[in-house]
């Protein structure tokens, strides 16, 4: 069979165009592995750095020691170390409760007006920067109170941690078999006894990963604390201790001198230092990055290791 | 044989239990009045703002936000006009978000589509690790490593490129300041710490289009990209624009890391490549040296005005995210 010219530039041509979908399909598919690879460079990068400059400024005083005036060479973290501790121990007592009751209304009732609102909410809240939640509670706690404190602090990282909580928790309760529910109900417990020793119990794993993802996110948040907490380079619990039990305080006494009075936390205090011009104030703020750094990293890989393996479990 | 206790009828834990149907009462309300702090909280963050910046409101009205050809912030004579720091934020966040497009979405094409499975696991954790850096960290290496390695290099770039191209030109009035602190800086810190955002909702988006798609485009005998070009992306645009807007949402609140590289200067030009404020950043700089009343209220207002604007965006990110949910029902693959 012949051909006429005609025939033959069209076949060619479509062989031409053919040619260039396949073409153009490699190259953008390489360029989307490509932009993977370009995104994982800074990771590695921050890291690996982080992990050269801290490493050689951390020993055993950086953990140890408060922190000495400039131009004496040592001194530590201590004070950050401990008030980034207080800090979540305080954020966590003010947002876990409402956090996990609100959980359980919006789990129970998705679709009342309540449930609607409150889903709403805590997504509105998810997306409020942080250093506005500084300056709420800056004119709602530190104004009247007229001082910097620990609490207001942690009322500040609190209301970060809030649309975590709740939103981690809702769905972990909705996991929860409806067979379970049922059967503590038929045998006739109340709801609220349902909830707390079936439904938390039977969900508490994935709560409690929900719990550390929200800390360890907490942990590393600067902005609103600026204007909460402020920051206090002499703050160091075991002389708060030793000086409330010599004067014969009570347990609330020194708990209130703990927590009443500025605090600084790991991410305060490397942001202050970063801006120092002295270098040894720059090498502890790598220090400081490093300690952060491997906290937060660490929880967030543990809790997702976690939930990976309980994935599986339930899968078979 | 044992006798059962029966609570009297008149007992007084008998009476409780009833008149609460065995403390079902109290939970309801317990439960309630969490939800209904959360949602205090939301309303409170705006009241608190919109009260206590009430004499910054009054005095300068809507100018204070407003475009201005010479925006002035004196707190020392009283004159605060916040343009200089609005046009920060936008300016920043959306070159941010311009770059952060076509890399989170080229991400989420790899990770969805055509991953091995053996490294899509890793891979989706690594780009989620980038979210849980502190900004803090992300602003200590701008300062030492990012800065001086990246972006003066890219700066200058931009600046002989484009510096004499007519309209373009004063976005990228050089020279770059040495330490590399500027907007443009901001910018691309910004645009890695938006990436997991984006990129994450964007892949869920993806995965939740139904294989059907997927097979009739291939069935039609079209290659991989244009199936993912011509079908998938136009299928899951409106998911992905929420995606882009809760990432922009992000980078317009962002403080720590963006205070630490964008130099922080008060002056009003229009540069890219020159230092400046966001709103953000100003309010960490000078919130807490305000020297007066007016100054700290002029702040508040700057708070309300990121306040309100993230609720804007939100809004409709939300709404364009349910959207698609909406849309794709069961159907979807896992």
């Amino acid at each position: 069979m012949t051909t006429t010219r005609f025939q033959e530039l069209i076949a060619k041509n479509e062989a031409a165009h053919a040619r260039g979908r396949r073409i153009t399909n490699i190259v953008m598919l390489t360029i989307t592995g490509f932009l993977t690879l370009l995104a994982i460079i800074p990771l590695f990068w921050i890291i690996g750095y982080v992990i050269y400059r801290g490493g050689s400024t951390i020993n055993l005083d950086f953990f140890t020691q408060l922190s000495r005036p400039l131009g004496m060479t040592g001194g530590g973290v201590l004070f950050s170390i401990e008030g980034t501790i207080v800090l979540a121990i305080l954020s966590c007592i003010f947002a876990i409760p409402p956090g996990v009751l609100a959980a359980f209304y919006v789990a129970r009732n998705p679709n009342t007006p309540l449930g609607t609102a409150l889903r709403f909410g805590t997504d509105v809240l998810a997306g409020v920067p942080s250093i506005v939640m500084g300056l709420f509670i800056y004119t709602l706690i530190v104004v009247p109170e007229k001082h910097y404190s620990a609490w207001a602090g942690g009322l500040a990282l609190a209301i970060l941690m809030l649309p975590t909580i709740v939103r981690t928790t809702e769905e972990m309760l909705k996991l929860v078999p409806h067979t379970l529910r049922e059967a503590s109900l038929g045998l006739g417990a109340p709801e609220w006894k349902t909830s707390l020793s079936v439904m938390f119990p039977a969900a508490l794993n994935g709560i409690i990963t929900g719990f550390l993802l929200a800390i360890s996110r907490s942990i590393g948040e600067t902005a609103p604390l600026l204007f909460t907490a402020l920051g206090n380079e002499q703050y160091d619990i075991g002389t708060i201790i030793r000086g409330g039990i010599q004067s014969h305080q009570s347990l609330s006494a020194i708990i209130g001198r703990i927590i009443n009075q500025p605090v600084d936390s790991l991410p305060l205090t490397l942001w202050k230092y970063a801006q120092q011009p002295y270098p040894e104030r720059i090498d502890q703020s790598w220090g400081v990055a490093l300690v952060l750094m491997s906290f937060v990293l660490s929880v967030e890989i543990i809790a997702r290791l976690w939930v990976e393996s309980r994935k599986r479990a339930l899968q078979g | 044989m044992k006798k059962i206790s029966v609570p009297q009828r008149n007992h007084w834990l008998a009476r409780f239990q009833q008149s609460t149907h065995h403390g079902d009462a109290l939970w309801s309300v317990l439960i309630i009045f969490a939800s209904l702090i959360l949602l205090a909280l939301v309303i409170g963050i705006g009241w608190m703002l919109w009260q206590q910046s009430a004499e910054a409101r009054i005095k300068f009205g809507w100018s204070f936000v407003l475009p201005t050809s010479n925006s002035t912030w004196d707190p020392d004579s009283g004159v605060f006009q916040a343009w200089a720091f609005v046009y920060g934020t936008l300016i920043t966040s959306l070159l941010a978000i311009l770059l952060a497009i076509p890399i989170s979405v080229g991400i989420a094409i790899f990770l969805a589509e055509l991953c091995p499975e053996a490294i899509r696991l890793p891979l989706n954790w690594m780009i989620e690790l980038l979210a849980a850096i502190p900004s803090v960290v992300y602003g200590l290496w701008g300062i030492f490593i990012f800065l001086p390695k990246v972006v003066v290099p890219v700066g200058e770039g931009l600046a002989t490129v484009f510096g004499q191209v007519p309209l373009l030109n004063s976005f990228f009035t050089g020279p770059i300041p040495l330490s590399g602190s500027s907007r443009l800086a901001a910018s691309m810190i910004l645009t890695i710490m938006i990436i997991p955002t984006v990129t994450a909702i964007t892949r869920d988006v993806l995965l939740a289009i139904p294989n059907t798609q997927r097979e009739a485009a291939m069935g039609m005998g079209s290659t991989r990209w244009e199936m993912i070009w011509q079908v998938l992306l136009p299928y899951g645009l409106s998911g992905i624009l929420g995606a882009v807007i809760l990432g922009l949402g992000r980078a317009l609140g962002e403080t720590m890391a963006v205070t630490m590289v964008i130099g922080n200067s008060l002056e009003a030009t229009n540069s890219l490549l020159k230092p400046g404020s966001t709103m953000a950043s100003l309010l960490a700089n000078q919130f807490k040296e305000a020297v007066s009343q007016l100054h700290t209220d002029a702040m508040l207002e700057i708070g309300l005005t990121l306040f309100v604007i993230t609720l804007i965006l939100n809004l409709i990110a939300r709404f364009l995210v349910w959207q698609v949910a909406r849309r794709t029902p069961q159907e979807a693959r896992a």
